[in-house]
Protein backbone atom coordinates (compact mmCIF):
# COMPACT_ATOMS: atom_id res chain seq x y z
CA UNK A 1 0.00 0.00 0.00
CA UNK A 2 0.99 3.61 -0.68
CA UNK A 3 2.17 6.13 1.83
CA UNK A 4 -0.76 7.79 3.28
CA UNK A 5 -0.52 11.97 1.64
CA UNK A 6 -2.08 13.00 4.81
CA UNK A 7 -0.59 12.06 7.96
CA UNK A 8 -2.78 12.32 11.24
CA UNK A 9 -2.18 12.79 15.11
CA UNK A 10 -3.83 13.72 17.78
CA UNK A 11 -2.13 15.02 20.81
CA UNK A 12 -4.90 15.57 23.77
CA UNK A 13 -8.01 17.79 22.04
CA UNK A 14 -5.26 19.08 19.23
CA UNK A 15 -5.01 17.23 15.26
CA UNK A 16 -2.20 17.69 13.68
CA UNK A 17 -3.01 16.75 9.78
CA UNK A 18 0.39 16.74 7.72
CA UNK A 19 0.25 17.01 3.87
CA UNK A 20 2.52 14.33 2.61
CA UNK A 21 4.23 14.25 -0.74
CA UNK A 22 7.40 15.96 0.52
CA UNK A 23 8.63 14.58 -2.73
CA UNK A 24 6.43 16.92 -4.78
CA UNK A 25 6.68 20.12 -2.31
CA UNK A 26 3.32 18.35 -1.31
CA UNK A 27 1.38 19.05 -4.65
CA UNK A 28 -2.04 18.71 -4.16
CA UNK A 29 -3.16 15.44 -6.43
CA UNK A 30 -6.36 13.83 -6.13
CA UNK A 31 -5.85 11.71 -3.33
CA UNK A 32 -4.52 14.45 -1.22
CA UNK A 33 -7.46 16.08 -1.84
CA UNK A 34 -9.52 13.42 -0.37
CA UNK A 35 -7.79 12.66 2.05
CA UNK A 36 -7.33 16.14 3.77
CA UNK A 37 -10.97 16.17 3.05
CA UNK A 38 -11.35 13.25 4.91
CA UNK A 39 -9.27 14.71 7.80
CA UNK A 40 -11.08 17.30 7.90
CA UNK A 41 -14.38 15.61 8.30
CA UNK A 42 -12.65 13.42 10.79
CA UNK A 43 -11.70 16.92 12.81
CA UNK A 44 -15.28 17.77 12.34
CA UNK A 45 -17.05 14.64 14.31
CA UNK A 46 -14.72 14.07 16.81
CA UNK A 47 -15.72 15.58 19.91
CA UNK A 48 -11.93 15.05 21.59
CA UNK A 49 -10.49 17.08 18.51
CA UNK A 50 -10.82 20.89 19.65
CA UNK A 51 -8.32 22.34 17.76
CA UNK A 52 -6.79 21.24 14.17
CA UNK A 53 -3.17 22.13 13.01
CA UNK A 54 -2.40 21.68 9.40
CA UNK A 55 1.48 21.45 8.13
CA UNK A 56 3.67 20.08 4.97
CA UNK A 57 6.23 17.14 5.59
CA UNK A 58 9.68 18.26 4.52
CA UNK A 59 10.79 21.41 2.91
CA UNK A 60 7.32 23.17 2.01
CA UNK A 61 4.24 23.99 3.19
CA UNK A 62 1.82 22.95 0.17
CA UNK A 63 2.78 23.51 -3.66
CA UNK A 64 -0.53 23.80 -5.03
CA UNK A 65 -1.55 21.93 -7.74
CA UNK A 66 0.70 19.34 -9.24
CA UNK A 67 1.57 21.21 -13.35
CA UNK A 68 3.19 17.49 -14.17
CA UNK A 69 -0.49 15.85 -13.67
CA UNK A 70 -2.71 18.16 -15.70
CA UNK A 71 -4.38 15.95 -18.33
CA UNK A 72 -4.93 16.88 -22.10
CA UNK A 73 -8.35 17.10 -23.90
CA UNK A 74 -11.20 17.43 -22.53
CA UNK A 75 -10.22 18.54 -19.27
CA UNK A 76 -12.26 21.06 -17.29
CA UNK A 77 -10.57 23.18 -15.27
CA UNK A 78 -13.88 24.66 -13.63
CA UNK A 79 -14.80 20.96 -12.61
CA UNK A 80 -11.19 19.84 -11.63
CA UNK A 81 -11.27 23.13 -9.39
CA UNK A 82 -14.67 22.75 -8.03
CA UNK A 83 -13.61 18.83 -7.02
CA UNK A 84 -10.23 19.11 -5.83
CA UNK A 85 -10.00 22.64 -4.07
CA UNK A 86 -13.37 23.99 -3.30
CA UNK A 87 -14.49 21.46 -0.97
CA UNK A 88 -11.43 21.43 1.15
CA UNK A 89 -11.70 25.43 1.61
CA UNK A 90 -15.03 25.20 2.14
CA UNK A 91 -14.74 22.79 4.93
CA UNK A 92 -12.20 24.58 6.46
CA UNK A 93 -14.33 27.84 6.88
CA UNK A 94 -17.59 25.29 8.10
CA UNK A 95 -15.39 23.36 10.61
CA UNK A 96 -16.63 25.19 13.72
CA UNK A 97 -13.22 24.66 15.63
CA UNK A 98 -10.08 26.30 15.11
CA UNK A 99 -7.62 26.12 12.45
CA UNK A 100 -3.97 26.68 12.58
CA UNK A 101 -1.91 26.45 8.95
CA UNK A 102 1.99 25.98 10.51
CA UNK A 103 3.62 27.09 7.63
CA UNK A 104 6.74 25.17 7.10
CA UNK A 105 7.83 26.36 3.93
CA UNK A 106 6.51 27.91 0.56
CA UNK A 107 2.84 27.88 0.18
CA UNK A 108 2.33 28.28 -3.31
CA UNK A 109 -0.89 28.29 -5.49
CA UNK A 110 -3.90 26.23 -3.86
CA UNK A 111 -1.15 25.42 -1.48
CA UNK A 112 -1.13 29.74 -0.19
CA UNK A 113 -4.98 29.86 -0.43
CA UNK A 114 -4.89 26.40 1.83
CA UNK A 115 -2.87 28.84 4.29
CA UNK A 116 -5.34 31.83 3.68
CA UNK A 117 -8.36 29.41 3.97
CA UNK A 118 -6.88 28.55 8.04
CA UNK A 119 -8.35 30.63 11.09
CA UNK A 120 -4.50 31.36 11.92
CA UNK A 121 -1.67 31.09 10.66
CA UNK A 122 2.21 30.49 11.84
CA UNK A 123 5.23 31.18 9.48
CA UNK A 124 8.79 30.20 9.05
CA UNK A 125 10.70 32.84 8.96
CA UNK A 126 12.28 30.89 5.72
CA UNK A 127 8.55 30.21 4.20
CA UNK A 128 7.38 32.27 1.49
CA UNK A 129 3.66 32.85 0.08
CA UNK A 130 3.26 32.92 -3.72
CA UNK A 131 0.49 33.26 -5.96
CA UNK A 132 1.96 31.72 -8.53
CA UNK A 133 -1.27 31.32 -10.82
CA UNK A 134 0.16 34.46 -13.08
CA UNK A 135 2.82 33.04 -13.99
CA UNK A 136 1.17 29.96 -16.08
CA UNK A 137 -1.71 32.46 -17.04
CA UNK A 138 -4.08 31.34 -14.86
CA UNK A 139 -5.93 33.15 -12.20
CA UNK A 140 -5.88 33.27 -8.36
CA UNK A 141 -8.05 30.35 -7.26
CA UNK A 142 -9.32 28.19 -3.87
CA UNK A 143 -10.24 31.29 -2.42
CA UNK A 144 -6.84 33.51 -2.92
CA UNK A 145 -9.32 36.57 -4.36
CA UNK A 146 -11.40 36.43 -1.75
CA UNK A 147 -9.07 36.13 1.57
CA UNK A 148 -6.19 38.44 0.07
CA UNK A 149 -7.67 41.06 0.01
CA UNK A 150 -9.69 41.03 2.93
CA UNK A 151 -6.35 40.23 5.07
CA UNK A 152 -3.90 42.42 3.20
CA UNK A 153 -6.12 45.24 1.01
CA UNK A 154 -6.59 45.10 -2.47
CA UNK A 155 -3.84 47.48 -3.65
CA UNK A 156 -1.65 44.73 -1.93
CA UNK A 157 -3.71 41.74 -3.06
CA UNK A 158 -3.11 42.95 -6.67
CA UNK A 159 0.32 43.45 -5.95
CA UNK A 160 0.83 39.68 -5.12
CA UNK A 161 -1.68 38.23 -7.82
CA UNK A 162 0.08 40.13 -10.91
CA UNK A 163 3.34 40.15 -10.02
CA UNK A 164 3.63 36.81 -8.65
CA UNK A 165 6.44 37.23 -6.65
CA UNK A 166 7.49 35.04 -3.65
CA UNK A 167 6.35 37.11 -0.05
CA UNK A 168 8.77 36.07 2.35
CA UNK A 169 7.22 35.66 5.86
CA UNK A 170 8.58 37.96 8.25
CA UNK A 171 7.10 40.66 5.11
CA UNK A 172 3.59 38.76 5.05
CA UNK A 173 3.42 38.91 9.16
CA UNK A 174 3.74 42.63 8.87
CA UNK A 175 1.21 42.83 6.37
CA UNK A 176 -1.27 40.69 8.70
CA UNK A 177 -1.05 37.83 6.27
CA UNK A 178 0.76 35.59 8.81
CA UNK A 179 -0.24 35.66 12.46
CA UNK A 180 3.87 34.29 14.28
CA UNK A 181 6.89 34.00 12.71
CA UNK A 182 9.43 31.86 13.62
CA UNK A 183 12.69 30.08 13.13
CA UNK A 184 12.22 27.70 10.96
CA UNK A 185 13.03 24.57 13.34
CA UNK A 186 10.11 25.83 16.22
CA UNK A 187 7.07 26.56 13.34
CA UNK A 188 5.31 23.16 14.65
CA UNK A 189 6.15 23.40 18.44
CA UNK A 190 4.37 27.15 17.96
CA UNK A 191 1.71 25.96 16.52
CA UNK A 192 0.87 23.38 18.42
CA UNK A 193 1.75 26.00 21.65
CA UNK A 194 -1.05 27.82 20.50
CA UNK A 195 -3.22 25.04 19.10
CA UNK A 196 -2.88 23.76 22.92
CA UNK A 197 -4.41 26.43 23.86
CA UNK A 198 -7.39 26.72 21.97
CA UNK A 199 -8.12 23.24 22.70
CA UNK A 200 -8.65 24.56 26.14
CA UNK A 201 -10.85 26.94 25.29
CA UNK A 202 -14.51 27.22 24.76
CA UNK A 203 -14.56 25.10 21.57
CA UNK A 204 -18.55 26.11 20.82
CA UNK A 205 -18.02 30.06 21.71
CA UNK A 206 -14.96 29.83 18.98
CA UNK A 207 -16.74 27.36 16.45
CA UNK A 208 -19.97 30.59 16.77
CA UNK A 209 -17.02 33.37 16.71
CA UNK A 210 -15.75 31.76 13.49
CA UNK A 211 -19.13 32.15 11.88
CA UNK A 212 -19.73 35.20 12.95
CA UNK A 213 -16.76 36.63 12.14
CA UNK A 214 -17.07 35.04 8.28
CA UNK A 215 -21.00 35.78 8.17
CA UNK A 216 -20.69 39.20 9.31
CA UNK A 217 -18.10 40.16 6.18
CA UNK A 218 -20.99 40.50 4.23
CA UNK A 219 -23.48 42.34 6.75
CA UNK A 220 -24.37 45.78 7.63
CA UNK A 221 -24.11 46.54 11.35
CA UNK A 222 -27.59 46.21 12.46
CA UNK A 223 -27.69 42.68 10.69
CA UNK A 224 -24.26 41.77 12.32
CA UNK A 225 -25.31 43.24 15.73
CA UNK A 226 -28.38 41.28 15.62
CA UNK A 227 -26.72 38.06 14.60
CA UNK A 228 -24.02 38.38 17.48
CA UNK A 229 -27.32 38.85 20.01
CA UNK A 230 -28.37 35.37 18.55
CA UNK A 231 -25.48 33.80 18.98
CA UNK A 232 -25.07 34.75 22.46
CA UNK A 233 -28.37 33.24 23.54
CA UNK A 234 -26.56 30.16 21.75
CA UNK A 235 -23.39 30.63 23.61
CA UNK A 236 -25.35 31.46 26.90
CA UNK A 237 -26.46 28.38 26.79
CA UNK A 238 -23.24 26.23 26.64
CA UNK A 239 -21.86 24.70 29.82
CA UNK A 240 -18.09 26.60 29.06
CA UNK A 241 -19.95 30.00 29.27
CA UNK A 242 -21.29 28.81 32.83
CA UNK A 243 -17.93 27.20 33.77
CA UNK A 244 -16.67 30.41 32.44
CA UNK A 245 -18.77 32.41 34.97
CA UNK A 246 -17.88 30.42 37.91
CA UNK A 247 -14.52 30.54 37.32
CA UNK A 248 -14.03 34.15 37.11
CA UNK A 249 -16.39 34.40 40.53
CA UNK A 250 -13.92 31.73 41.97
CA UNK A 251 -11.28 33.50 40.58
CA UNK A 252 -9.56 30.38 39.05
CA UNK A 253 -9.06 29.51 35.50
CA UNK A 254 -11.87 27.93 33.88
CA UNK A 255 -11.95 24.33 33.10
CA UNK A 256 -13.23 24.44 29.49
CA UNK A 257 -14.74 21.02 28.18
CA UNK A 258 -15.92 22.11 24.83
CA UNK A 259 -19.90 21.95 25.28
CA UNK B 1 -54.42 13.92 21.14
CA UNK B 2 -51.63 11.26 20.64
CA UNK B 3 -50.11 10.79 17.46
CA UNK B 4 -47.59 8.46 15.89
CA UNK B 5 -45.53 10.53 13.37
CA UNK B 6 -45.72 13.82 15.19
CA UNK B 7 -46.14 16.03 18.03
CA UNK B 8 -48.68 18.94 18.87
CA UNK B 9 -48.25 20.77 21.91
CA UNK B 10 -49.79 24.10 22.74
CA UNK B 11 -48.36 26.88 24.89
CA UNK B 12 -50.53 29.91 25.34
CA UNK B 13 -51.52 31.06 22.00
CA UNK B 14 -48.66 29.49 20.29
CA UNK B 15 -48.77 25.67 19.38
CA UNK B 16 -46.72 23.65 18.06
CA UNK B 17 -46.77 20.71 15.17
CA UNK B 18 -43.51 18.89 15.17
CA UNK B 19 -43.09 16.16 12.54
CA UNK B 20 -41.14 13.23 13.86
CA UNK B 21 -40.19 10.61 12.16
CA UNK B 22 -36.56 10.68 12.39
CA UNK B 23 -35.73 7.71 10.94
CA UNK B 24 -36.63 8.61 7.48
CA UNK B 25 -35.85 12.74 7.82
CA UNK B 26 -39.45 13.50 8.50
CA UNK B 27 -40.71 11.96 5.03
CA UNK B 28 -44.15 12.96 4.65
CA UNK B 29 -46.56 9.26 4.10
CA UNK B 30 -50.54 9.29 3.73
CA UNK B 31 -50.65 8.82 7.85
CA UNK B 32 -48.51 12.29 8.56
CA UNK B 33 -50.17 14.05 6.18
CA UNK B 34 -53.23 12.69 8.43
CA UNK B 35 -51.93 13.56 11.76
CA UNK B 36 -51.00 16.63 10.33
CA UNK B 37 -54.42 17.79 8.98
CA UNK B 38 -56.15 16.26 12.63
CA UNK B 39 -53.93 18.54 14.24
CA UNK B 40 -54.74 21.47 12.42
CA UNK B 41 -58.53 20.45 12.53
CA UNK B 42 -58.02 20.44 16.52
CA UNK B 43 -55.91 23.66 16.15
CA UNK B 44 -58.67 25.18 14.17
CA UNK B 45 -60.90 24.48 16.43
CA UNK B 46 -59.40 25.58 19.83
CA UNK B 47 -59.99 29.42 20.24
CA UNK B 48 -57.08 29.64 22.67
CA UNK B 49 -54.34 28.52 19.53
CA UNK B 50 -53.85 31.93 17.85
CA UNK B 51 -50.76 31.11 15.81
CA UNK B 52 -48.85 27.13 14.63
CA UNK B 53 -45.22 26.96 14.37
CA UNK B 54 -44.93 23.63 12.27
CA UNK B 55 -41.03 22.22 12.63
CA UNK B 56 -39.07 19.33 12.24
CA UNK B 57 -36.38 18.36 13.93
CA UNK B 58 -32.46 19.51 13.52
CA UNK B 59 -31.39 17.47 10.59
CA UNK B 60 -34.85 17.31 8.57
CA UNK B 61 -37.82 19.59 8.31
CA UNK B 62 -39.10 16.84 5.90
CA UNK B 63 -37.12 15.82 3.34
CA UNK B 64 -39.97 14.89 1.00
CA UNK B 65 -42.66 12.58 0.29
CA UNK B 66 -42.19 8.91 0.98
CA UNK B 67 -41.30 7.42 -1.90
CA UNK B 68 -41.77 3.94 -0.36
CA UNK B 69 -45.41 4.66 -0.92
CA UNK B 70 -44.64 5.66 -4.21
CA UNK B 71 -43.64 2.69 -5.96
CA UNK B 72 -46.54 0.64 -7.11
CA UNK B 73 -48.94 3.51 -7.31
CA UNK B 74 -50.79 4.25 -10.13
CA UNK B 75 -52.69 7.81 -12.00
CA UNK B 76 -55.71 6.20 -10.75
CA UNK B 77 -54.50 5.74 -6.83
CA UNK B 78 -53.03 9.54 -7.15
CA UNK B 79 -56.15 11.35 -8.31
CA UNK B 80 -58.52 9.64 -6.33
CA UNK B 81 -56.34 9.48 -3.22
CA UNK B 82 -56.04 11.24 0.06
CA UNK B 83 -53.70 13.51 -1.15
CA UNK B 84 -55.12 16.36 -2.80
CA UNK B 85 -57.78 16.43 -0.12
CA UNK B 86 -54.90 16.64 2.72
CA UNK B 87 -52.79 19.33 0.99
CA UNK B 88 -56.02 21.71 0.66
CA UNK B 89 -56.54 21.21 4.29
CA UNK B 90 -53.25 22.69 5.20
CA UNK B 91 -53.95 25.27 2.74
CA UNK B 92 -57.57 26.46 4.40
CA UNK B 93 -55.93 26.50 7.57
CA UNK B 94 -57.14 30.15 8.63
CA UNK B 95 -54.68 30.63 10.94
CA UNK B 96 -50.81 31.79 10.62
CA UNK B 97 -48.99 28.90 10.34
CA UNK B 98 -45.05 29.49 10.79
CA UNK B 99 -42.64 26.88 9.48
CA UNK B 100 -39.20 26.94 11.60
CA UNK B 101 -37.12 25.02 8.80
CA UNK B 102 -33.70 23.32 9.48
CA UNK B 103 -31.70 21.02 7.10
CA UNK B 104 -33.46 19.29 4.75
CA UNK B 105 -37.05 20.90 3.37
CA UNK B 106 -37.43 19.06 0.22
CA UNK B 107 -40.06 18.08 -2.23
CA UNK B 108 -43.07 17.82 -0.08
CA UNK B 109 -41.28 19.29 2.67
CA UNK B 110 -40.37 22.62 0.57
CA UNK B 111 -44.06 22.56 -0.60
CA UNK B 112 -45.52 22.61 2.96
CA UNK B 113 -42.96 24.80 4.50
CA UNK B 114 -44.63 27.17 1.19
CA UNK B 115 -48.01 26.37 2.53
CA UNK B 116 -46.84 28.19 5.63
CA UNK B 117 -47.20 32.08 6.05
CA UNK B 118 -43.78 32.98 7.36
CA UNK B 119 -40.56 30.84 7.07
CA UNK B 120 -37.69 30.61 9.70
CA UNK B 121 -34.94 29.19 8.42
CA UNK B 122 -32.09 27.63 10.37
CA UNK B 123 -28.38 28.47 8.60
CA UNK B 124 -28.12 24.44 7.71
CA UNK B 125 -31.57 24.19 6.16
CA UNK B 126 -31.46 23.34 2.47
CA UNK B 127 -34.53 23.90 0.15
CA UNK B 128 -35.08 21.96 -3.28
CA UNK B 129 -37.98 20.55 -5.33
CA UNK B 130 -36.15 16.86 -6.46
CA UNK B 131 -39.12 15.30 -8.13
CA UNK B 132 -37.19 15.46 -11.59
CA UNK B 133 -34.86 12.73 -10.04
CA UNK B 134 -37.54 10.30 -10.08
CA UNK B 135 -39.20 10.96 -13.13
CA UNK B 136 -41.87 12.83 -11.71
CA UNK B 137 -42.95 16.60 -10.58
CA UNK B 138 -43.38 18.53 -7.55
CA UNK B 139 -47.29 17.34 -6.99
CA UNK B 140 -48.37 19.90 -4.32
CA UNK B 141 -48.07 22.67 -5.30
CA UNK B 142 -44.68 23.29 -5.65
CA UNK B 143 -44.46 24.10 -9.47
CA UNK B 144 -47.34 26.86 -8.49
CA UNK B 145 -46.37 28.68 -5.38
CA UNK B 146 -42.37 28.24 -6.06
CA UNK B 147 -42.58 30.88 -9.05
CA UNK B 148 -44.90 32.94 -7.10
CA UNK B 149 -42.14 33.10 -4.03
CA UNK B 150 -39.01 32.99 -6.26
CA UNK B 151 -39.96 34.10 -9.59
CA UNK B 152 -40.05 31.68 -12.86
CA UNK B 153 -36.48 31.62 -13.92
CA UNK B 154 -35.50 30.91 -10.68
CA UNK B 155 -38.42 28.41 -9.95
CA UNK B 156 -37.83 26.64 -13.27
CA UNK B 157 -34.34 25.28 -12.59
CA UNK B 158 -34.58 24.45 -8.81
CA UNK B 159 -37.70 22.46 -10.14
CA UNK B 160 -36.34 21.40 -13.87
CA UNK B 161 -32.91 20.34 -12.45
CA UNK B 162 -33.56 19.23 -8.82
CA UNK B 163 -30.71 20.99 -7.17
CA UNK B 164 -30.58 22.36 -3.62
CA UNK B 165 -30.19 25.61 -2.74
CA UNK B 166 -28.74 26.78 1.00
CA UNK B 167 -30.98 28.79 3.45
CA UNK B 168 -29.12 31.87 2.34
CA UNK B 169 -29.78 31.36 -0.87
CA UNK B 170 -33.73 31.18 -0.19
CA UNK B 171 -33.72 34.51 1.27
CA UNK B 172 -31.66 35.93 -0.62
CA UNK B 173 -34.41 34.58 -3.17
CA UNK B 174 -37.24 35.43 -1.30
CA UNK B 175 -38.22 31.99 -0.21
CA UNK B 176 -37.90 32.71 3.39
CA UNK B 177 -38.68 35.47 6.01
CA UNK B 178 -35.35 35.03 8.14
CA UNK B 179 -31.79 32.95 8.36
CA UNK B 180 -30.50 32.25 11.79
CA UNK B 181 -27.96 30.23 13.89
CA UNK B 182 -29.67 26.80 13.98
CA UNK B 183 -29.23 26.61 18.08
CA UNK B 184 -31.96 29.68 18.18
CA UNK B 185 -34.26 28.38 15.16
CA UNK B 186 -37.04 27.92 17.68
CA UNK B 187 -36.57 31.00 19.92
CA UNK B 188 -36.79 33.42 16.81
CA UNK B 189 -39.80 31.47 15.52
CA UNK B 190 -41.73 31.62 18.66
CA UNK B 191 -40.83 35.56 19.09
CA UNK B 192 -42.50 35.64 15.93
CA UNK B 193 -45.44 33.36 16.54
CA UNK B 194 -46.06 34.97 20.11
CA UNK B 195 -45.75 38.51 19.12
CA UNK B 196 -48.70 37.92 15.89
CA UNK B 197 -50.46 35.64 18.78
CA UNK B 198 -50.91 38.90 21.05
CA UNK B 199 -52.43 41.04 17.93
CA UNK B 200 -56.39 40.59 17.71
CA UNK B 201 -56.92 37.33 16.71
CA UNK B 202 -60.16 38.08 13.95
CA UNK B 203 -58.21 40.88 12.42
CA UNK B 204 -55.04 38.43 12.13
CA UNK B 205 -57.62 35.52 10.43
CA UNK B 206 -58.29 38.48 7.92
CA UNK B 207 -55.47 39.73 7.35
CA UNK B 208 -53.93 36.10 6.32
CA UNK B 209 -57.34 35.77 4.24
CA UNK B 210 -56.94 39.19 2.02
CA UNK B 211 -53.29 38.01 1.76
CA UNK B 212 -53.83 34.91 0.28
CA UNK B 213 -56.26 36.24 -2.00
CA UNK B 214 -53.63 38.98 -3.34
CA UNK B 215 -51.86 36.20 -5.21
CA UNK B 216 -54.23 34.99 -7.45
CA UNK B 217 -56.74 37.46 -8.09
CA UNK B 218 -57.09 40.61 -10.42
CA UNK B 219 -56.08 43.71 -8.38
CA UNK B 220 -59.47 44.90 -8.46
CA UNK B 221 -61.30 42.23 -7.17
CA UNK B 222 -58.65 41.98 -4.62
CA UNK B 223 -58.90 45.42 -3.37
CA UNK B 224 -63.16 44.57 -3.09
CA UNK B 225 -62.28 41.64 -1.03
CA UNK B 226 -59.90 43.93 1.02
CA UNK B 227 -62.27 46.66 2.02
CA UNK B 228 -64.89 43.90 2.47
CA UNK B 229 -62.75 42.24 4.87
CA UNK B 230 -61.58 45.83 5.92
CA UNK B 231 -64.99 46.74 7.32
CA UNK B 232 -65.53 43.51 9.07
CA UNK B 233 -62.79 44.00 11.43
CA UNK B 234 -65.14 47.10 12.08
CA UNK B 235 -67.43 44.84 13.45
CA UNK B 236 -65.16 43.39 16.49
CA UNK B 237 -65.36 44.16 19.99
CA UNK B 238 -60.96 43.90 19.55
CA UNK B 239 -61.50 46.70 16.84
CA UNK B 240 -62.92 49.24 19.41
CA UNK B 241 -60.56 47.91 21.86
CA UNK B 242 -57.41 48.78 19.63
CA UNK B 243 -58.30 52.03 18.89
CA UNK B 244 -59.52 52.74 22.74
CA UNK B 245 -55.90 51.71 23.64
CA UNK B 246 -54.16 53.72 21.12
CA UNK B 247 -55.58 56.99 21.71
CA UNK B 248 -55.57 55.85 25.57
CA UNK B 249 -51.82 55.20 25.31
CA UNK B 250 -51.87 51.76 26.27
CA UNK B 251 -51.58 48.56 25.46
CA UNK B 252 -54.78 46.91 23.83
CA UNK B 253 -56.41 43.61 25.52
CA UNK B 254 -57.47 42.27 22.43
CA UNK B 255 -60.40 39.00 23.03
CA UNK B 256 -60.73 37.53 19.80
CA UNK B 257 -64.42 38.84 19.32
Amino acid sequence: MEDATVLWEQEAGVAIVTLNRPEVLNAFNDRMAEELLDALRRAERDPEVRCLVLTGAGRAFCSGQDLRERAGGGFSYAQHVRARYVPVIAKIQALEKPVVAAVNGVAAGAGASLALACDLRVAAEEASFLQAFARIGLVPDSGATYFLPRMVGLAKAFELCYLAEPLPAPEAARMGLVNWVVPGAQVLAKAKEVAGRLAAGPTRAYGMTKRALYRNLRADLLDALDYEAMLQEAAGRTEDHREGVQAFLEKRPPRFVGR
Amino acid sequence: MDYENLVASRDGGVATIRLHRPKVLNALNGKTLDELCAALDAFEADPEVRVVVLTGDERAFAAGADIQEFAGQTAVDMLEGPRGRQWERIRAFSKPLVAAVSGYCLGGGCELAMLCDIIVAAETARFGQPEINLGILPGAGGTQRLPRAVGKHRAMELILTGRHITAQQAYEWGLVNRVVPPEVLLDEAYALAREIASKAPVAVRLAKAAVLRSLDTPLDVGLDYERRLFALAFATEDKEEGVRAFLDKRKPAFQGR
